[in-house]
């Protein structure tokens, strides 16, 4: 702080004058508002709020005032250097944005420029329907169980009612395992699991079964040796075939659609009295394409109805192989031909698509579930 | 088997406005699988009618014979030039003046679009076509000119309606249980019960035939074995006329059932087992010696059947004999030595019920199925042979002439099956209200005959449902006859379960995590010959030779099951590489098959009457090769393709090693990594993948060779590991680490080593020297070159200590990273590089 002026100098005082000041504040104001970018503004700020800018000078010459001046010129210079701040503060956050835009700006960059560095790959679809079915029954209070591929004869025709020489036995192609007498197949179909599962535990039984089986017929447009099957078994006291059609028809519901049911035709299978063909109410046209050549529904061919499996209630002789009393116990069971489904449901036209492994068909899977 | 539903309707009188679609879809709701409805020559459209051939004239000028033929058409149907008759050009030399033809007069449509017209040709006007079957869509029975017996119809008739044309044929596929459908009798009686309309019997109609002439004895027939063949008959008929033609309409009905006519006494028993669903043979009388026997064949035996295979018959077949030896396999097929020819005028008709497993064992034994031994395997009515044969009889001596002689039998008592029927069972298995009556009415539908005896209704089921033996059938009946559309819909009530596995969530985690890492699933069929695995390099002594053999391979290429899933992907990638692709990278999570020990004895085949004992279950689980679940990757060009980023990544060995770390991470368990040497692998750059002790797989760079041999791209790697095995040491509940929440101290070492030196040990034996303040070691770099010299490498590591309970002063962790770099010097000779 100076000390007291005992010198009065009157040049000096000029620059405490209000006309100084207001000038110096205008200047400085002006000097701010010309500043274009941050590093104008910084010298700009040196000039007119610095140690050494008008104003801070001025500031100094009050100490050498009369004591009865120093009051007014004091408030005088410390409310325009007030402003002065106040401009510089505004003027600073103005060019801080503009500053931070520009930056930004200048590092935007082209977001539609594929990134696709780390390809993902995808789950084969008869993976994935495989799962979405299993789901469907274990939300119903169904376990899900596997089997061995290759299986003994008598768990895969003899405990299902297929006896040495029943005629449905020489309809499945069966590839057997060398020699003949190996009592080994390759499974016909997912039924065996019904019977281990029969076998290793006492009713109730709920259980699922999907899985891969073989039939020796050449590969085509239709046909493969190798294909899945997904089979369903209940034992309980008091089944009836009302809860085979109930159980078909919300898990019909749950993989085609609200509402979509299923109907039971009569036929045959060994290991089920009665038995039923098991046929799909279509989930495209829902029977509204019946009769009507045009436009056809291409998924049911206008039928109304898809052929999706068979089914019926447990032969009571296949639960007598297994040990479980029918008169105590009844059962229900079904099955259908995974690849069949899919063919279906996704419009798949040729099986060799799903068999042939070309990852252009199974990448739009993706990772659906 | 084919249904003309003319025939059908003989014996049901379906209302007339029924068409063959309404009868089919009534058919189909109780339980027969109609697969199609067609019509007797679909695509002809008339005008055709029948000419009488009055005239031929034979063209010599050319280099085939061409006749000129003049053809009485009738009236109505004659050129404007020459009334009532027609002048036809024609190229078929199996008619003379005076037969009678179908001729296809001008604006007729044939099949294949064919429009007749009146034309010049071989210098004459051809004004018309005569037919043959096949140009009429009859049959394939192109022989000649379809010529029609004397007397069918007159000139000018049309002849439509005498070849059945537009006759419309179901086709049904027959369940083995409903053998009974394998006749028009059998489906006739649906019919009509589908429609409520009364059903005429013809099997049973018919009675005795007067014997004109008692005086000599018909054919002897005897039966050796009473439980193989319980019934059997023939009947004798002489005086027949070879050469008598078979009726139209009867020929019509063979073709349109999809089978040919052959002679009539022939047509007549196939026309007669169409009709009532028993097999019949007729054997040349004349031909024969001795009395007609059933008796088990004599080893070495042998018999030509009528398909002209010479055949080496067992004592377990049946056969039909006379003194000379085998003249049939019974219930299967004829022998040629006594077959109906031609010349035949005196017929032994045989009509016999055999067993129908015997039945079925001789059509395998002999790999012989025929019209026989499908109805016999799958039952025929047993009451059905004397009349059936009566049947036959009376058509061979209305059309051939000839006498009837009489009948010779032997039969074997059966008892009845009486079924016990609980009245209440068939509406508790339907889960609905049925009244006894609506039951009994049911039953007396299907022919069963049902009587009250006390709480149970006693069924006698008729004669010609041998499949209905215990109460679930007569259920079934019942329930298919009131119709599955009356069954409600309901769910069961379910006791709570757990949900899915562990393993089965594991498996959906494993796929799940490759398919998020870059591979896609690609499941291959499990058949592999060893070709593929001398391509890969598998040693003869290792485990993936322990191979099991299929009896019959779609491919004598492939024989085997595979044993590892590689040889199925490297397919897989061979051919996603021929149809262009260049970045693979494939998975699969499937089964594979080690043989276990060759058995001595033959597989056990427990009774299935009740459940076998947990020894014989245990026997049969023995005989099955091991099948572990396993899951590998695949994959070869780049792994990170090029792109506006950089350069591409290629795949590598390492890629392989992550894919399978992936997949233990996705398991949840552990995976140690070691260098070793393994087909098909690099032997420089395979991972043996281990948990714990256990050797779970392996991963790496494909041996260059067998990249080479199974004509894959170069640097191929792939990975295969046991998942079951780590499935097994996966564990339910994963321990929550501990956070430690005190500053970090972060160090960086490099350390020269040899260059044969193994990152994993030296970072082991640094964590091992860094003691428990460290806290994680990553490996960040790894450099070779002048700096180190020849021979060595320079590995780079990134330490983080870190205390549970106070911030680690300086000296303490220079304290740790030098005792971390002493352990390496200790162990590895390592230089601390500055």
């Amino acid at each position: 702080m100076s000390a007291p002026n005992k010198d009065f100098d009157p040049v000096a005082a000029e620059a405490l004058s209000e006309e100084s000041v207001a000038a110096a504040v205008v200047a400085a104001e002006e000097a701010f508002a010309s500043a274009n970018d941050l590093d104008e503004l910084k010298a700009a700020r040196l000039d007119h709020a610095g140690d050494r800018s008008p104003l801070a000078l001025a500031n100094r010459e009050i100490g050498a005032l009369p004591p009865s001046a120093k009051a007014e010129a004091g408030k005088r210079v410390g409310q325009a250097r007030q402003q002065v701040k106040q401009s510089l503060a505004a003027r600073q956050a103005i060019l801080e944005i503009a500053r931070d835009e520009r930056v930004l700006a200048e590092e935007s960059v082209d977001v539609t420029k594929p990134f696709d560095r780390d390809p993902i790959g995808g789950r084969h679809p008869l993976s994935t329907i495989q799962e979405r079915m299993a789901d469907i029954f274990v939300a119903m209070g169904y376990d899900v169980v596997d089997g061995p591929e290759v299986e003994s004869e008598w768990h895969n025709f003899d405990a299902l009612n297929l006896g040495p020489d029943h005629p449905a036995r020489s309809m499945q192609d069966t590839f057997f395992v060398e020699s003949a007498d190996s009592g080994m197949v390759l499974r016909t179909h997912t039924s065996p699991v019904q019977i281990r599962t029969m076998l290793r535990q006492p009713p109730p039984i709920y259980m699922i079964a999907p899985g891969r089986v073989f039939r020796a017929d050449e590969l085509d447009a239709t046909h493969t040796p190798v294909f899945s099957q997904i089979e369903g078994l209940a034992v309980d006291r008091g089944i009836t075939m009302a809860h085979l059609k109930g159980t078909l028809d919300h898990f019909a519901s749950a993989l085609f659609g609200e509402g979509i049911v299923t109907r039971l035709r009569p036929s045959y299978f060994p290991f089920t009295e009665p038995s039923a063909e098991l046929d799909l109410q279509c989930f495209v046209c829902r029977g509204e394409s019946i009769g009507r050549s045009d436009p056809s529904c291409r998924t049911c061919g206008s039928e109304g109805w898809i052929e999706w499996g068979g089914c019926g209630m447990v032969n009571p002789r296949v639960l007598a192989a297994c040990g479980i009393d029918s008169a105590e116990y009844r059962g229900f069971a079904f099955g259908m031909g995974l690849e069949r489904t899919l063919m279906f449901r996704h419009g798949i036209t040729d099986m060799r698509d799903m068999v042939e492994g070309d990852v252009r068909f199974t990448k739009p899977f993706g990772l659906e579930v | 088997m084919r249904i003309p539903v003319s025939w059908l309707r003989e014996f049901a009188p379906v209302p007339p406005e029924e068409s063959g679609r309404d009868i089919a879809d009534r058919l189909v709701r109780s339980g027969l699988e109609v697969e199609t409805v067609t019509s007797v020559g679909g695509a002809v459209a008339g005008p055709l009618v029948v000419g009488h051939v009055q005239s031929v004239e034979e063209l010599t000028e050319f280099k085939k014979p061409i006749r000129f033929c003049t053809v009485t058409v009738g009236a109505d149907h004659g050129h404007p030039d020459t009334p009532g008759e027609r002048g036809i050009i024609c190229g078929a030399t199996n008619f003379a003046p005076g037969d009678l033809v179908v001729i296809a007069l001008p604006g007729s449509v044939l099949p294949g679009d064919f429009t007749i017209a009146s034309r010049k040709t071989y210098g004459r006007i051809s004004d018309g076509m005569i037919c043959s079957e096949e140009e009429l869509g009859l049959g394939e029975d192109h022989d000649g000119i379809m010529v029609l017996p004397p007397g069918t119809a007159q000139p000018g008739d049309p002849a439509g309606p005498i070849l059945g044309l537009g006759e419309e044929v179901l086709d049904i596929a027959v369940t083995p249980d409903r053998g009974y459908a394998l006749s028009i009798r059998g489906v006739a009686r649906e019919a009509a019960t589908a429609y409520g309309v009364e059903f005429t019997d013809p099997g049973l109609e018919l009675g005795e035939l007067p014997i004109p002439d008692k005086s000599a004895a018909p054919h002897e027939c005897v039966s050796e074995d009473l439980t193989a063949c319980d019934l059997l008959t023939l009947r004798t008929i002489v005086g027949f006329d070879p050469s008598a033609p078979t009726p139209i309409w009867m020929r019509r009905r063979l073709t349109a059932c999809g089978m040919r006519s052959i002679g009539l006494a022939v047509d007549v028993t196939n026309y007669v087992m169409l009709e009532t669903g028993q097999p019949l043979h007729a054997f040349d009388l004349d031909r024969l010696q001795g009395a007609v026997r059933a008796r088990p064949a004599k080893s070495g035996e042998r018999l030509e059947t009528l398909d002209h295979v010479d055949r080496e018959l067992s004592p377990a077949d049946l056969v039909i004999a006379d003194d000379r030896g085998a003249i049939g396999l019974a219930g299967t097929m004829g022998g040629l030595t006594t077959e109906i020819d031609g010349s035949s005028t005196a017929i032994a008709l045989e009509a016999a019920h055999f067993e129908p497993r015997q039945v079925a064992r001789i059509s395998r034994r002999h790999k012989l199925s025929s019209e026989a031994s499908r109805r016999f395997e799958r039952g025929v009515d047993r009451s059905l042979p004397p009349y059936a044969s009566a049947r036959a009889a009376q058509l061979l001596i209305e059309f051939g002439g000839g006498q009837y002689r009489g009948m010779t039998a032997v039969e074997a008592p059966v008892d009845p099956i009486v079924i016990p029927l609980d009245p209440n069972l068939p509406g508790e298995v339907g889960g609905l209200a049925l009244d006894e009556v609506t039951i009994e009415t049911q039953l007396r539908e299907v022919g069963c005959e049902v009587e009250r005896a006390g709480a149970v209704l006693q069924v006698l089921p008729p004669t010609w449902r041998p499949d209905l033996t215990d109460p679930y059938d007569l259920v079934e009946e019942v329930l298919r006859l009131i119709g599955y559309d009356k069954i409600p819909s309901q769910l069961p009530s379910i006791p709570a379960q757990h949900g899915l596995s562990m393993g089965h969530r594991i498996r959906r985690r494993v796929g799940l995590s490759l398919a998020g890492g870059g591979y896609t699933e690609t499941p291959a069929y499990p058949f592999i010959g060893t070709d593929e695995l001398d391509g890969l390099g598998i040693p003869v002594d290792d485990a993936r030779r322990r191979l099991v053999r299929l009896a019959n391979p779609l491919s004598d290429k492939q024989p085997y099951l595979r044993t590892s899933l590689l040889p199925g992907l490297i397919a897989t990638a061979r051919r996603n590489v021929s149809r262009g692709a260049e970045d693979i990278a494939l998975f699969e999570q499937g089964v594979v098959f080690f043989a276990g020990e060759q058995r001595a004895d033959a597989a056990p085949r427990p009774d299935v009457a009740d459940r076998p004992s947990d020894s014989e279950l245990a026997d049969l689980d023995d005989l099955l090769p091991h099948q572990p679940r396993h899951v590998s990757v695949l994959l070869t060009g780049a792994k990170e393709p090029a792109g506006w980023w950089g350069a591409a990544r290629p795949a590598s060995w390492a890629d392989a090693v992550a894919a399978a770390r992936l997949v233990a991470t996705a398991v949840g368990v552990d995976l140690e990594v070691t260098s070793g040497v393994n087909a098909p692998f690099h032997p420089g750059r395979c991972a043996v993948l281990r948990n714990g002790d256990a050797v779970v797989g392996y991963a790496g760079e494909l041996h260059p060779k067998v990249v080479e041999r199974c004509d894959l791209p170069d640097r191929t790697a792939a990975m295969e590991l046991d998942l079951d095995v780590l499935i097994d040491q996966a564990q339910d509940i994963v321990p929550a680490p501990d956070i430690q929440t005190m500053p970090v101290a972060k160090e960086d070492i490099a350390l020269i080593v040899g260059e044969d030196t193994p990152a994993q040990d030296l970072a082991a034996a640094v964590a091992e020297g860094a003691g428990d303040l460290l806290e994680s070691i990553r490996l960040f770099d790894e450099y070779t070159g002048e700096q180190v010299g020849v021979g060595r490498k320079s590995l780079a590591f990134s330490l983080r200590f870190r205390a549970p309970d106070r911030t680690l002063t300086a000296e303490e962790v220079t304290e740790a990273r030098e005792a971390a770099v002493a352990k390496a010097v200790e162990r590895f000779g390592a230089v601390l590089r500055s």
